[in-house]
């Protein structure tokens, strides 16, 4: 079994998976916060690789990548990141990047560098599974977990061949959408989780829009890992000494252990 | 027949995007599969090139052009004389009707130059259609008139000033939109590029200037060209004259690209010529990306052809052999534009000055009775503030 998927036997509990943008708002700040999400107890962290063109990032990660890439941030530089990381905490470390930078390092050195670094797995929101047979073989082989999306507009055959071929977790996006904090979760979120989990064995993982408690327990009630993004990158934005970022996870975790045993599963 | 089910021209396309838009793709292919066995499908689209966008265009003999060059005939195929003033109308009209039949209200589109944004509110104003175009801050700045004409016609123009400001952007931004209202939005992308089913999709709608060219040019000359010339952007007019040539062997097909600055000084948009295989904006093909995978910023003194990305068909067809793929800079588009302008009292639009230099350039090497046919694919005068700027002409 994976550490990703380890992760998800604990019986009663939540998934917390944060993401950050690897360099921003610094890397000294990256290799910093990490610890104490992990601390605060985060389950998985997302480390994102900036790409230049990111097409499903709102614009909190548009920013954050963009300022990232002027800071000198790089594929190489992220790997150097990770194992650094790895070293510090126990927790699975999974990158989240667009495919042409994986695609560019090549495919069969990206995940033989992954693992080096203390990789566990790879989130790629350009990537459906029609396009992913070649990088699942090197996933395969240095023992990642590709993990795969699934979106509101997803139909029956899709959510079929997703969970056919998702490792780790399944990682469904809340809204139509790109990735950003947001008001309020779509009304239909419990019928779209629960049209997943009626073919799916892996855990699933809900991200995009989630940055509250309140959302977070809404998400935590139906699914088994809540995914908050754009909200921490800025809380990291806002305050360096990171103790607002620490405080936030600690009340999110808060919210997950809190759950009526029941909805625990 | 090219593409493949998954979209694929050989090494070349596919579907690279979120999962959100996978079953829009879908639904999109389905319903322009059905479209296209439609014969009232077609015979709409031939009405409305028709009476509405003013087909076939021309295939004018530039004589004095001819005699300037002093070797083989040049025929320019007159796109510029389409309703708009290029050939994005084409395109533009045949996923108008195709979003109107999917029962579509809202339209989003990227433009570059700002003629696929212009040639999309037309006809979204023609069909009832709301029309929202993506435009980089750029490009809003150095083709000003165009978004004039846009807001005239009823678009709205949203300004993106993320990235390189530019027609890389305005897509990223379009494809953002896209993402958010996935259900009841139609994207009608404006080139040869993005996911399956586009780049078949445009190449077909666009296949009308190749089909016409070719029976003008059997009807003017008894035989087929010797060469066809085409500015290569993302390529949608390009593909659109060479794809009912591509059966006829002996028919040269020549793709220019945007040398801008030279391609040694790194500030072009070839991708073809200078770039390398990667993922953009959905589809595998040439791209100009760095070491590391990122997409690079690029330059060409036409913000039409100012794109790092390229039609994976174009990728294909490189690969392949069967068209080849050259570069003119900036300077000799500026003396293609001039020598038009002077021999036969065209002015041409910016890109196809690029195609007009290197017709004009291959010309004299050959014989009289060889045949050049260049794509005129738009007129010039959203360019003349640039043009003005460029050659310091005085009123």
């Amino acid at each position: 079994m994976s550490r990703i998927a380890s992760v998800f036997k604990q019986p009663a509990h939540k998934a917390l998976i944060p993401y950050i943008t690897v360099g921003y708002p610094s890397l000294e700040a990256t290799l910093e916060v990490v610890p104490v999400l992990a601390s605060s107890g985060c389950d998985i962290v997302e480390l994102g690789i900036p790409f230049s063109d990111p097409l499903a990032d709102g614009v909190t990660i548009q920013k954050a990548s963009f300022c990232a890439r002027k800071n000198g941030v790089t594929p190489h530089l992220c790997f150097e990141v990770a194992s650094k990381l790895s070293q510090k905490v126990d927790i699975p470390l999974v990158f989240m990047t667009y495919f042409n930078p994986v695609f560019s390092y090549g495919l069969e050195e990206f995940c033989s560098a992954c693992n080096r670094a203390g990789i566990d797995g790879l989130i790629i929101p350009d990537l459906p599974p029609e396009e992913g047979s070649e990088l699942e073989a090197s996933t395969q082989k240095q023992g990642l977990d590709l993990i795969y999306l699934l979106a509101p507009t997803s139909t029956e055959t899709r959510i079929r061949l997703v969970t056919q071929r998702s490792q780790g977790f399944i990682y469904l996006v809340s809204v139509t959408g790109v990735t950003g904090a947001r008001d309020r979760l779509p009304a239909d979120l419990e019928a779209f989780v629960g049209r997943v989990r009626q073919v799916a064995t892996q855990p699933l993982c809900v991200g995009f829009g989630i940055s509250t408690p309140e959302q977070a327990s809404r998400v935590a009630r139906i699914a088994d890992g809540v995914i908050v993004g754009s909200r921490i990158v800025q809380y990291m934005e806002a305050d360096d000494s990171l103790l607002s970022v620490g405080n936030f996870i600690k009340g999110l975790r808060h919210v997950l252990d809190e759950l009526p045993g029941e909805e625990k599963r | 027949m090219l593409p493949d089910n998954r979209g694929y021209f050989g090494d070349y396309g596919g579907r690279f995007v979120p999962e959100t838009l996978m079953p829009v793709l879908d639904e999109l292919a389905a319903a322009y599969q059905e479209a296209k066995a439609d014969v009232a499908f077609w015979d709409q689209f031939d009405s409305l090139s028709r009476d509405y966008s003013g087909r076939p265009t021309p295939l004018y003999l530039a004589e004095r052009l001819t005699k300037h060059c002093g070797g083989a005939r040049i025929f320019l195929k007159r796109e510029d004389l389409a309703h708009t003033g290029a050939h994005k109308i084409n395109n533009a009209l045949g996923q108008g009707l195709l979003a109107r039949r999917m029962g579509k209200q809202r339209i989003i589109a990227e433009t570059g130059a700002g003629q696929h944004g212009v040639a999309t509110a037309a006809v979204c104003a023609m069909l009832g259609l709301e029309c929202i175009i993506y435009m980089g801050a750029e490009d809003v700045r150095r083709q000003s008139l165009n978004v004039f004409r846009m807001k005239l016609m009823g678009a709205e123009v949203r300004p993106v000033s993320g990235g390189s400001r530019t027609l890389k952007d305005a897509i990223n931004e379009a494809i953002r939109d896209w993402v958010t209202n996935a259900r009841d939005t139609y994207y009608l992308l404006g080139s040869v590029v993005g996911p399956h089913p586009y780049p078949m999709m445009v190449r077909d709608f666009q296949s009308i200037i190749g089909k016409e060219t070719r029976q003008q040019v059997l009807d003017k000359s008894g035989r087929l060209p010797d060469y066809i010339i085409a500015c290569v952007g993302g390529g949608s007019n390009a593909i659109g004259i060479f794809y009912p040539f591509l059966n006829d062997k002996a028919v040269k097909l020549v793709g220019v690209e945007a040398a801008g600055r030279g391609l040694e000084t790194g500030e072009h948009a070839a991708p073809l010529m200078a770039g390398e295989v990667g993922v953009l904006h959905g589809a595998k093909s040439y791209i100009l990306q760095d070491s590391e995978g990122q997409i690079r910023e690029t330059h060409s003194i036409s913000a039409g052809l100012d794109y790092p990305g390229v039609g994976p068909e174009h990728s294909y067809l490189k690969d392949t052999g069967r068209a080849t793929y050259v570069a003119v800079s900036d300077d000799e588009a500026l003396d293609g534009f001039q020598l038009l302008c002077q021999t036969e009292g065209i002015i041409p639009a910016l890109e196809p000055a690029h195609a007009i230099f290197y017709a004009a350039r291959i010309a004299g090497s050959l014989d009289k009775e060889q045949i050049i046919v260049v794509n005129l694919s738009g007129r010039g005068d959203k360019d003349m503030d640039i043009v003005v700027e460029a050659l310091g002409v005085k009123p």
